[in-house]
This record gives C-alpha cells, sequence and structure tokens, in this order.
C-alpha cells in the first residue's frame, strides 16, 4: 500500500499573529511553525499502516523552501520520503491542484490529509484533491480501516458519529480520534538523524493558477473589557436586558 | 446569471444554517442585481424558505436516505447549471463542509470558506474570512467567473425577508457513490454543540466527572448543548464530543458560558466567534477574563447552583 500524507506548515498555536507589509503578509517573525496538529493525527495513523501492514509512506508539502524543517521533522517521525512542491500556498484551490499533479503521477492508494489547516482553516484541499483526482473520500475522519482493496471508516457528525465503507484509492481527511493524543510521536535522535538522510525531492509548479487572492488581513477589533459581577441576579439581569442572550 | 443557495436538512427539516444561507444568498443576487434560487433535497416545506428571500426553491425528493457528499456535490452541481448560477452559497455545517470543496472542482470555481459578512465588493468579488483559527481575518478575491462561497456558521445570520415564492420539483441524477452509510451513532433528543444557541462548557476547575451534575442542570434550564475543555475529555471525565476549542468542535453560538476554564489560547480559539461570553472562575488572573464580555469571580460550586436557581425564577417569571 502506498500512503501520501499531505503536510501543511502552520504557526504553532500559541503563536502572536500579525501581518506586514500593509497587512498584506503574515509576519513570520518570532514564529515557531509546527506540522499542522490535524495532519499530524493522520501521519501518525500513516506510521500505523506503514508498521503493521507494510505500507510506504511519502509527505507531501506546496510551500516555499522555509517549509522544509517541517517536511524533515515528519521524515524524523517516520516517513520514508518527502515531496516539496515549490509554490506559495496563497489558495486552497491551487494547492489542490499541484497536489492533484503529485497523487495522479504517484500511484497512491491512500492519501492522508488534516480535516483543516491551523493558519487558514479553509477545509477544503482533502475535497478538491478527491474531486479532482476522482478518488473516494472521507471527510472529518475520526477512525479507519484497510483491508485489501475495502476500507471502513467514521467520521464526525453533528451530535454523532458515521459509519461508512467505501474502497481504494481514497482520500482522507483526518482529526483527532484517527489516533489518539497519547499515540503521537515525538521524534527521537536516531529518528532525527535518519531524517537527515532520506529524500526530500522538489518538484516545480504543474502550471497552477489560483482562483482566490489575499487582498489585506485584518484583526478583531479590540474587546471591550469584561464587566464583572458579584451575583447572579445582576449576571442574568445584564444577558436578559444588555446582551439580550437569554 | 442566479444565485444558488444548497438550504441543507436533516430528515426532512430544514438546518438552521439553511435560513443563514438564504438570507445571504437573497442580499448578494440583489447586490448582482439577480434572482436567488434555494435548492433543497429531501427538505422541508418550502414556505419555510419563502419567509428569507427564496422567490423560487428547486426540490430534489429522490430515496436518498441519508447524506452523500458524492451525490449532493453532484446535484447542486447539475442545479448550478440549469440555473446559470455563478454564484453557489453552502452553509457550514459538517455536511455543507464536506461538499462545498466538491462542488468548487465540478464548477471549477474559486472557493472561499469562512465567511463571515457579505462581500465587500461585488467586482472584484471580495469577501471577508475567518483565518488564523479566529485570529484574523482575511479580506478574499474570489477571481474565477464561477464563485462557491461557504458561510460561517452564526456569523451573517438568519433574516427574514418574506417573499411570495414558488417551488418546482427539480430531477437529477445521481451518480455512483462510493461511500455508503452503513450506521449513524447520533444522540437523539439533545442539542448539539453545532446547533446550540448556548452552550455552557466546564473546565478542570471542576475537579471531577462526579461534578457534573450542575452542569447539566444549567444546560437544561438554558436549552443549552454541554461542552467541556480538551484536558477534560482526555481525562475521561466527558465525551470526546463534548471537547471545543482549536482541536476540538467549533463553538460559535449566541452565548458561550465557561466555568473553571482557564482560557488558554488554544481554547480561546476555538470558541471566539460565539457572540456573548461568561466566565465563572476562582482567580481574577485567568486570561478567560481578557476574551469574555461578563464574568464572576468565584467558585463555582457556590456561583453556579445559585445561578441555576435564580434563572429557574427568571424563565417562569
Ligand atoms: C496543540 C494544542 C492544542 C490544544 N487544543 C485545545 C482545545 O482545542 N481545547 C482546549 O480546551 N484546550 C486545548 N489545549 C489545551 C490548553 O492549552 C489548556 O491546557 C486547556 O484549555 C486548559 O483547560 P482548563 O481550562 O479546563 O484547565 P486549567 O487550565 O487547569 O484551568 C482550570 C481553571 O479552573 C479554575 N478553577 C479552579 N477551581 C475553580 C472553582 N472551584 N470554581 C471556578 N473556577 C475554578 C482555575 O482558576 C483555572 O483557571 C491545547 C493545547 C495544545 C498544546
Amino acid at each position: 500500500m502506498k500512503i501520501l500524507v499531505c503536510i501543511s506548515h502552520v504557526p504553532d498555536t500559541t503563536s502572536k499573529i500579525n501581518f506586514t507589509d500593509n497587512d498584506t503578509k503574515f509576519d513570520t517573525n518570532g514564529v515557531q511553525f509546527v506540522i499542522n496538529p490535524y495532519d499530524e493525527f493522520s501521519l501518525t495513523r500513516a506510521m500505523w499502516f506503514k508498521e503493521k501492514q507494510g505500507a510506504t509512506v511519502t509527505v507531501v508539502n506546496v510551500g516555499e523552501a522555509s517549509t522544509e524543517p517541517t517536511l524533515r521533522k515528519a521524515l524524523a517521525i517516520g516517513a520514508d520520503d518527502a515531496i516539496r512542491v515549490n509554490v506559495n500556498p496563497t489558495d486552497g484551490f491551487l494547492v489542490a491542484k499541484e497536489l492533484a499533479a503529485i497523487v495522479k503521477n504517484g500511484g497512491y492508494d491512500v492519501v492522508l490529509a488534516g480535516k483543516e489547516s491551523a493558519d487558514y482553516n479553509g477545509q477544503m484541499v482533502p475535497g478538491m484533491l478527491a474531486s479532482l483526482v476522482d478518488f473516494n473520500f472521507v471527510n472529518g475522519c475520526v477512525g479507519m480501516e484497510v483491508d485489501g482493496t475495502a476500507v471502513s471508516a467514521t467520521r464526525e457528525i453533528d451530535g454523532g458519529e458515521e459509519k461508512v465503507s467505501t474502497s481504494l484509492p481514497i482520500v482522507i481527511a483526518g482529526q483527532k480520534g484517527i489516533v489518539e493524543e497519547k499515540d503521537l510521536r515525538i521524534p527521537n535522535m536516531r529518528g532525527i538523524m535518519m531524517a537527515r538522510k532520506k529524500p526530500l525531492n522538489v518538484v516545480e509548479s504543474s502550471g497552477v493558477i489560483a482562483s482566490t487572492e489575499t487582498q489585506s488581513f485584518e484583526k478583531p477589533a479590540p474587546k471591550g473589557a469584561v464587566k464583572l459581577v458579584d451575583n447572579v441576579d445582576d449576571l442574568i439581569n445584564l444577558l436578559h436586558n444588555e446582551a439580550k442572550v437569554i | 446569471m442566479s444565485v444558488l443557495v444548497f438550504a441543507d436538512s436533516s430528515e426532512g427539516k430544514f438546518k438552521k444554517t439553511a435560513f443563514e444561507v438564504v438570507s445571504y444568498g437573497k442580499k448578494v443576487a440583489e447586490e448582482l442585481g439577480t434572482n436567488l434560487v434555494a435548492l433543497t433535497i429531501n427538505g422541508g416545506d418550502a414556505s419555510e424558505l419563502y419567509a428569507f428571500g427564496a422567490e423560487k426553491v428547486l426540490e430534489v425528493k429522490n430515496d436518498l436516505s441519508t447524506f452523500n457528499a458524492k451525490a449532493y456535490a453532484s446535484i447542486i452541481n447539475q442545479a448550478a447549471d440549469a440555473q446559470s448560477a455563478n454564484v453557489v452559497v453552502i452553509d457550514s455545517s459538517v455536511d455543507g463542509l464536506y461538499v462545498a470543496p466538491m462542488v468548487a472542482v465540478a464548477m471549477d470555481a474559486g472557493y472561499a470558506s469562512n465567511v463571515v459578512a457579505l462581500p465587500s465588493s461585488t467586482a472584484p468579488f471580495t469577501v471577508k474570512r475567518k483565518a488564523f483559527s479566529n485570529k484574523a481575518f482575511s479580506n478574499t478575491i474570489v477571481s474565477t467567473e464561477k464563485k462557491v462561497i461557504g458561510i460561517a456558521k452564526n456569523s451573517y445570520g438568519a433574516h427574514e425577508n418574506a417573499v411570495s415564492g414558488t417551488a418546482e420539483a427539480f430531477s437529477a441524477n445521481v451518480p455512483e457513490m462510493g461511500v455508503k452509510s452503513e450506521s449513524v451513532d447520533k444522540a437523539t433528543g439533545v442539542i448539539t454543540i453545532a446547533d446550540a444557541d448556548i452552550v455552557v462548557s466546564a473546565g478542570r476547575g471542576l475537579k471531577g466527572p462526579e461534578n457534573w451534575g450542575m452542569v447539566e442542570e444549567l444546560a437544561s434550564v438554558l436549552g443549552a448543548a454541554t461542552a467541556c475543555s480538551k484536558p477534560v475529555s482526555d481525562l475521561g471525565w466527558r465525551p470526546h464530543s463534548e471537547h471545543v476549542g482549536q482541536t476540538g468542535k467549533p463553538v460559535a453560538s449566541n452565548l458561550y458560558i465557561a466555568i473553571g476554564i482557564s482560557g488558554a489560547i488554544q481554547h480561546l480559539a476555538g470558541i471566539n466567534a460565539s457572540k456573548v461570553k461568561v466566565v465563572i472562575n476562582t482567580d481574577p488572573e485567568a486570561p478567560f477574563f481578557k476574551a469574555a464580555d461578563y464574568g464572576i469571580v468565584g467558585d463555582a460550586f457556590e456561583f453556579v447552583p445559585q445561578l441555576i436557581e435564580k434563572l429557574k425564577a427568571f424563565k417562569q417569571a
């Protein structure tokens, strides 16, 4: 089984978000980048398939050279090789089309991604990729098994879960549940040493044109100070008469 | 040209978000000087959509007993084609988020998700979207001729705008589905975090799972859903489905009440889209006080039971 794991390179969840160049660019100054948390769950599931079912695992990122440490980290966790598509990922559709070019040439059975990225939170790429390459697709996946070419998966729905059956080839958009938090791996020294020698292939754009463009960023208006009360009567009164939410 | 909205439903009843996308689509259609068409798939009564501005409702009735993303995406695309719709508006329910990217590919449309406001301009078509886990917004230009717009939940809101509408049957082909539903496991009769107007959430400050009785009671008095912080679900005090925050479920309710939750950045990122936030915490330095609108510095074990009693009286009055 050949698995491709899509890795997004995102600011750490504690990062301060600021913009530069007249609010047109994300300010990366002092920001620590990590593997997107959702992708990390999917990557960890891929490692399970590697160890238990002999799968090979390739990781891919659409991004500029600055994302390579994030790919190396995925290699240190245990992926076999990495691909970087040398494109600035400005639009979800653009990323999906670049990934589709990789998937079409790669003979992958399973593409694992995260259900969203922690930067733009678009929730676009996995579904677009699946449609572009005509693979089956399970979104918001909290569990999956592969048996031959049959796939059984569980996805989160409003207020519960749905079990589905489907088949390879497939795109999975994972989240916590596909593996648990305790299953996540921190790369060890040996993994980090080995990762340096693993192939990281850089490929150029397949010539895709973006369909959306960020004109500017803005931050939410500063919030007024909290109103403190010392009894529940005042609280109920404010929620009813001022905020009008009860 | 027209604007098409997909009015999502579950078990024959429209979701709340259906009224929000119809309201939004109506305004966009007005701005573009065109008409609005709402599509329903085994949905509710079309007149419910007329109330929010849908002049024309296309009703698909078929034997799909549950949602299927590939089938729904294909039907939405067929309807967009039949109506020459250049703009398709979809909600951010789990189903909406599942189909919208597939619709965008089928239409070869630029897709902007998480949109929180009407377009600031229609030429170029520019929308404001949530980004960086509610810590910022991006003003995005969708430059393609066809566009798919995903509306963030409880952002634009539903606005009544009654029109005299007409409904017509729409027959669409259902493609090979690829993914088959085997079973659905869903709590019945409880209010889900996704649908709730009010969410009552509690954290590690409550000390142990045995103390959740008062959280559930407060939620039931308010007709609210219950939620929790991440450590609470990691510790197994509450089910994973209640975990909210950046890595859990997003909350975009009208009122969010946080009890014994410190307000870590990852927690706030997931609940910040809620309109009004209340915190009850013993520690006046807890970061949640910076994010909240109203707060009580105090012990949950003292104030929550009082709040329940007083709210019961308030509800009866
Ligand atoms: C990558 C990453 C992702 C994360 N994602 C999430 C996420 O999605 N959601 C999430 O919630 N967290 C998330 N976290 C964890 C987050 O950083 C915090 O650790 C967590 O939110 C803290 O939960 P808490 O507020 O319940 O507990 P604590 O931080 O322990 O806070 C408990 C609070 O209760 C108060 N308290 C104590 N006793 C009482 C009392 N009797 N009455 C009233 N108040 C009392 C205390 O003053 C304290 O403020 C994430 C962390 C990381 C690193």
